[in-house]
């Protein structure tokens, strides 16, 4: 049997600690959850069948799931590619902002291009302005040793600020008082998915999923293979893993940082892909709504591997659209539950994420020795 | 809590032991750091305690101290069986400390870190104040002179250690332990505290030390015992003893079959060194105007007690260390920086530390076995790594080098010291490298292990490979080594062809007994 | 309006604005200064907003309000502790885990108990605190100048705007002249020496942050008891992390703190000021760019650029006591 060697978890078996704590975790996540929704006067067994209905009960429901799911899928995977260096990047709401502002400027201003030139050009938009809010805060822990955790929160805060005054006053619709730009041009748009499979004839429910889902799943497996495939993810693996040993293997942690930090930022950048390019088709006001910080709670989830990230994107996409059928069902259960089950995933898979283990010890001992 | 007021005045019954160890017995997993270890102090004098990294010293005090629990065991203080359960009451006890990292807060001021802990209430100004004078007073009786209200992060280290026994004597003590006290001094450092430590003993105190340097614990204590891995091996009184008796009874002999090995035949110069002076991360400097060279086909061995440079000279050999002066020529190129480079010259590495530095622990055992040669071509197909191959890779180099379990996907953490150490050794050897540095290849590798290691490090000379060994493992200098050098101080203290050299002659230079001149290099 | 009306109005709002700064950044100072870091300071306002403001409306007693404040900003900071001390987790994730977790969780019960929305109802005066006019000020207004000053800027604030600024020479006292603040510096710096001067790392941890526990709650409390009269969904705005950004800025000591507190509480006045008002020459200036400032300041202050904030050498260690 093969036995988790290092960390708080030494000597418990591999399937303990990849399947039964994060259950375990989710688990004591959503009992405490349960306690809310009963301090508020409703029966948690029906909100979770509600919740589990309004999710995946109908065809259009799937598809909003779907589209949440690829917000997550993005912000998840950025964390995670950061987690692999040993860093923690706080600043995927920035990113993604920013990263929206690169997508937006393609969309509105080379419009002039076909659509086949303006996608591509849209996502390197949104990976390049997401990479480069990255940048700064990455070079400032490399070189100058500004912890990165302090730098990115400040940063998020910055680009609030920068997107806030060009939407006000430099990108707003002429004429208008809305902090937004004006729409994209029809063929600056991404495809609904189920206009797009209407086009080869299959008939879906419509719902706002769209061709960035396909993106998002390209990008999964894009990070797995540079990850565990390329030298460049070993590197960044090895620097995240041991500095002196990077060394030894010739590697510099600093630059690995850098590397990190740019695909993780350009990673959280292309969320504005589904969001603004797919559906909103236009640039607004704070598009981003938590979904850079959930990516953490996504990332810590899916133990940072794209497999279980696509799943925890799953899981917080059901929860969204779920969470949105719940409250519309039980008008005093709001969508912010799932915020609260957020913070308590985070709570449980991160920060506590070694709770059960003595408990899962002495079971496993008590279970081996009667 | 123990105000200066509640010193023990009490003077100890005139023949009870100042200290007294009775069996300590301590497991750490499957480390037996401490062996059924007694040990017994009498008052009022200076007893040195040495013994090779790892031999169970630290543990054996951390556990007088309340750092550790004994599995088993007893102590006693002057004659009365002490329960010290934390560091509170082994200062209870009258027991200070002072550690080997210096347990002061560098932003505090001196007086600030001597009432830490004794602050003699909820507020800090009466304490202060009272610290004030007992310091000047303490400085006066014990030659204790520093600054109450200097910042401890700016004084020199030799007046941090100050204020550690200032502690220690602020907080009443009779009994002063000091682990490694002379590790970071510079020689008149050390001096002065010797100075000091004979006052205390002057005053009645009782004074334990624990080090590696023979010499100086000749020249300042009145009684030694050794330990040798976890064991109390031997009680001297410093009078009747040398320090050639002490190095043997230090390193011992270990049960190992002799390596069976030809005669070198050495052929031209694959290492060259010359005037190779390297800092650590202090900028001290650490190994002083160097020069040998290693030639095609043989084993030079460096001997030395640890921390007398060879790690810095090991480090800056591999690129991982600048070189502040001097050069390093492989098979007569001088060579650049960064240890990438010196791969693709032919220089292999074997780290001292293979757990912080030789691999990966979290990786697999094949992602392991491919560290600072992960760029090789070999390993990928376009650009991607061709897992198949480097799990072939990896599966043959471990049979070849007897790894256990032979799994390429195995975590490394989950391996044996042993075993983690052939994969180590298996991946530098494997690449047909010109010049091998291995640094500590045995420890804490079991018997078996060792004399597998022992047997490859023999082939690669036998390759024609010119090999450098360091090692803290005086027999395995001499049974590997075909030519010995011994380092001091920084500097290279002998040097003795195989054979030649008596483990009594290497254990005087390595103790620095051997060149008075020469003693911790040039200036 | 005259210049110096104006600045002592703007002052005057300064001083408001930066209260909540303030008292937050003196609870960052215990938890941090001890080793913990907080980037929950944020989540405990919040929660002791709407505690303070929920139990004020039921109880109409400000002071009730102020207790259940700082009760749930110390509940906050147990749990807070009890990822990172006891079970020795990563203080960032627990962090920000917390302020997720409060912001969901007053939006769900202040919806559920209440139904206005995320607001809990509008709170008479008797439930709040009110300001406070100093002997003469009303008579003193017309004097210009100092009558200016004295009953625009130093009279007419609520109790804990003078409480804030009180809480600044206290927390300077009990970090530098007791034993308490000795051993808490000790543990941020090197939790070994304070170990095995035979103190326990782990109590005085938890003692750390119970102190950061109450002043996030007079913070919080001060929001929706003082300068709001309800709690409003997301409240704190920022506030927690802008709090975090003086304490880095004021490196980790509590008169830089506050003074940093100031400055960006100004900004923020500022920034209100400026709003739609063409500067002669300059024209206008984006508020935003004002906003912003605190956060550059304090990137360029970590960069090492203008003189280098170092923060507590153990900061963000977890502290393991044996091996």
């Amino acid at each position: 049997m093969s036995v988790v060697a290092t960390g708080p978890a030494a000597g418990l078996p591999r399937w303990a600690v990849l399947g039964l704590l994060p259950a375990l975790n989710l688990l004591a996540a959503f009992a405490i959850s349960g306690l809310i929704v009963l301090l508020i006067g409703e029966n948690p067994w029906e909100a979770v069948r509600l919740l589990v209905w309004g999710a995946f009960g109908f065809q259009e429901a799937i598809g909003y799931t779907l589209f949440y799911a690829t917000n997550f899928i993005f912000t998840g995977l950025a964390v995670a590619v950061a987690f692999h260096c040993g860093l923690f990047n706080i600043g995927g709401e920035g990113q993604a902002y920013i990263g929206g502002l690169g997508m937006a400027l393609v969309c509105l201003y080379l419009d002039f291009l076909p659509f086949a030139l303006i996608a591509p050009a849209a996502v390197a938009g949104a990976a390049l302005f997401g990479a480069a809010w990255a940048f700064v805060p990455a070079w400032l822990q490399a070189y100058r040793g500004s912890h990165i955790v302090i730098t990115t929160i400040m940063f998020n805060f910055i680009a609030a600020a920068v997107m806030a005054y060009l939407l006000v006053n430099v990108m707003s619709r002429p004429g208008s008082m809305e902090p937004e730009s004006r729409d994209f041009a029809p063929h600056a748009r991404l495809p609904l998915m189920h206009e797009a499979l209407g086009a080869i004839g299959i008939d879906i429910a419509a719902s706002p999923l769209n061709l960035s889902f396909l993106l998002a799943l390209l990008c999964c497996g894009a990070v797995w293979v540079f990850m565990w495939h390329t030298p460049a993810g070993y590197r960044l693996r090895t620097a995240g893993a041991s500095q002196s040993a990077a060394l030894y293997g010739g590697i510099s942690p600093a630059r690995q940082i850098i590397v990190a930090m740019l695909v993780s930022g350009a990673l959280a950048g292309c969320m504005s892909l589904n969001e603004l390019m797919g559906v909103q088709h236009r640039l607004v006001l704070e598009f981003t709504a938590g979904y850079g910080f959930a990516g953490i709670a996504v990332a810590l989830m899916g133990r940072g591997h794209p497999v279980g990230i696509v799943i925890a994107s799953l899981l917080f996409g059901a929860l969204y659209q779920g969470g949105a059928e719940l409250s519309f069902e039980i008008p005093s259960i709001t969508r912010d539950m799932v915020v609260v089950i957020q913070g308590l995933v985070i709570l449980f898979a991160g920060a506590l994420e070694f709770m059960f283990v003595p408990a899962v010890r002495a079971a496993l001992l008590r279970g081996r020795g009667g | 809590m123990s105000f200066p007021e509640t010193r023990r005045n009490t003077p100890p019954t005139a023949d009870a032991p100042a200290v007294e160890l009775l069996r300590i017995d301590k497991r750490f997993g499957t480390v037996h750091a401490n062996r059924e270890v007694s040990l017994s102090v009498a008052p009022g004098t200076i007893h040195g305690i040495v013994g090779e990294n790892g031999a169970g010293k630290s543990t054996l005090m951390s556990i007088l101290y309340g750092f550790y629990r004994a599995d088993r065991g007893e102590i006693r203080i002057a004659g009365r069986p002490a329960a010290i359960r934390n560091s509170e009451e082994a200062i209870a006890a009258g027991i200070g400390m002072v550690h080997q990292h210096f347990m002061l807060v560098d932003t505090f001021t001196v007086v600030e870190n001597v009432i830490l802990g004794a602050e003699g209430g909820r507020l800090l100004a009466s304490g202060l104040h009272r610290a004030r004078s007992e310091l000047s007073e303490l400085a006066r009786e014990y030659a204790l002179d520093v600054p109450p209200d200097a910042l401890v992060g700016d004084l020199p280290v030799g007046l941090q250690q100050r204020v550690e026994i200032l502690k220690a004597l602020y907080r009443g003590a009779e009994i002063l332990v000091l682990d490694e006290p002379t590790g970071t001094l510079a020689p008149q450092e050390a001096d002065h505290l010797f100075r000091i430590l004979r006052r205390l003993k002057a005053q009645g105190k009782t004074v334990i030390l624990i080090t590696h340097k023979l010499r100086e614990i000749m020249a300042v204590t009145d009684r030694i015992s050794v330990m040798r891995q976890g064991r109390m091996v031997a009680h001297r009184d410093t009078s009747a003893t040398t320090v050639g008796e002490l190095a043997e009874l230090m390193v011992g002999r270990r049960v190992l079959s002799e390596v069976k090995k030809g005669a070198a035949k050495p052929g031209r110069d694959l290492l060259s060194v010359e005037n190779l002076r390297v800092c650590d991360d202090r900028g001290l400097i650490r190994v002083h105007e160097v020069s040998f060279a290693v030639r095609a086909g043989e084993i030079v061995g460096i001997a030395g007690v640890a921390g007398n440079g060879q790690s810095e000279l090991l480090e800056a050999l591999a690129g991982l260390r600048p070189v502040a002066r001097g050069r390093i020529l492989v098979a007569g190129e001088p060579v650049g920086a960064g240890s990438r480079l010196r791969r693709h010259l032919g220089l292999a590495h074997v780290p001292e530390d293979r757990r912080r530095m030789g691999l990966v622990m979290p990786f697999e055992a094949r992602e392991s076995a491919i560290l600072g040669h992960h760029d090789d071509p070999r390993y990928r197909r376009v650009a991607l790594f061709d897992w198949a191959t480097i799990s072939r890779d990896t599966a043959s180099k471990m049979d070849a080098f007897d790894v256990r379990p032979a799994d390429p996907r195995r975590i490394t953490a989950a391996f044996s010291g042993g075993n983690q150490q052939k994969l180590v050794l298996a991946r530098e050897f494997e690449r047909d490298p010109l010049v091998l540095l291995v640094g500590q290849p045995t420890r804490g590798v079991d018997i078996g292990a060792i004399e597998f290691i022992h047997h490859r490090l023999v082939a690669m000379r036998d390759a024609g490979k010119a090999v450098l060994l360091v090692s803290a493992e005086l027999d395995e200098i001499m049974g590997l080594s075909d030519r010995i050098l011994v380092m001091f101080g920084g500097a290279i203290a002998g040097e003795f062809p195989a054979g030649r050299a008596t483990e009594r002659e290497l254990g005087l230079l390595m103790a620095g007994a051997g060149s008075a001149g020469r003693e911790r290099g040039a200036p | 309006m005259e210049l110096f009306t104006l600045l002592v109005l703007v002052l005057d709002s300064t001083l408001r604005l930066s209260v909540p700064l303030i008292l937050a950044a003196m609870a960052g100072l215990f938890s941090e200064r001890s080793g913990i870091i907080d980037i929950g300071l944020e989540g405990k306002m919040l929660g002791a907003a709407f505690a303070a403001a929920t139990v004020a409306t039921f109880t109409a007693s400000p002071w009730a309000g102020l207790a259940a404040g700082i009760g749930a900003s110390m509940l906050l900071a147990l749990v807070h502790g009890y990822a990172c001390i006891t079970h020795r987790g990563n203080q960032v994730v627990s962090g920000l885990a917390l302020n997720i977790l409060v912001s969901g969780v007053t939006a769900v019960l202040g919806i559920a108990w209440f139904a206005q929305g995320g607001r809990t109802p509008q709170l008479p005066g008797e439930a709040r605190f009110l300001p406070l006019e100093w002997p003469g000020a009303a008579w003193l207004r017309e004097v210009p100048g100092l009558g200016t000053v004295y009953s625009e800027l130093l009279s007419g604030h609520n109790l804990m705007v003078y409480l804030a600024f009180l809480a600044v020479p206290t927390v300077a006292w009990v970090l530098y002249r007791t034993r308490f603040g000795l051993r808490l510096r000790a543990a941020g710096e090197n939790p070994q020496s304070v170990e095995t001067a035979g103190i326990s790392v782990i109590a005085l941890r938890y003692r750390a942050l119970l102190c950061t526990g109450v002043a996030c709650g007079l913070a919080g409390a001060y929001l929706s008891l003082a300068q709001s009269a309800s709690f409003i969904n997301d409240m704190t705005a920022g506030k927690g992390y802008i709090a975090l950004a003086a304490l880095i800025f004021g490196k980790w000591r509590p008169v830089p703190a506050l003074l940093a507190c100031l400055l960006f509480g100004f900004l923020d006045a500022v920034a209100i000021r400026l709003q739609g008002v063409d500067l002669p020459g300059i024209g206008e200036v984006p508020v935003q760019f004002v906003q912003a400032l605190p956060y550059v300041l304090t990137v360029v202050l970590l960069a090492g650029f203008i003189g280098r904030a170092i923060p507590p050498k153990a900061l963000g260690v977890p502290y393991v006591k044996e091996r």
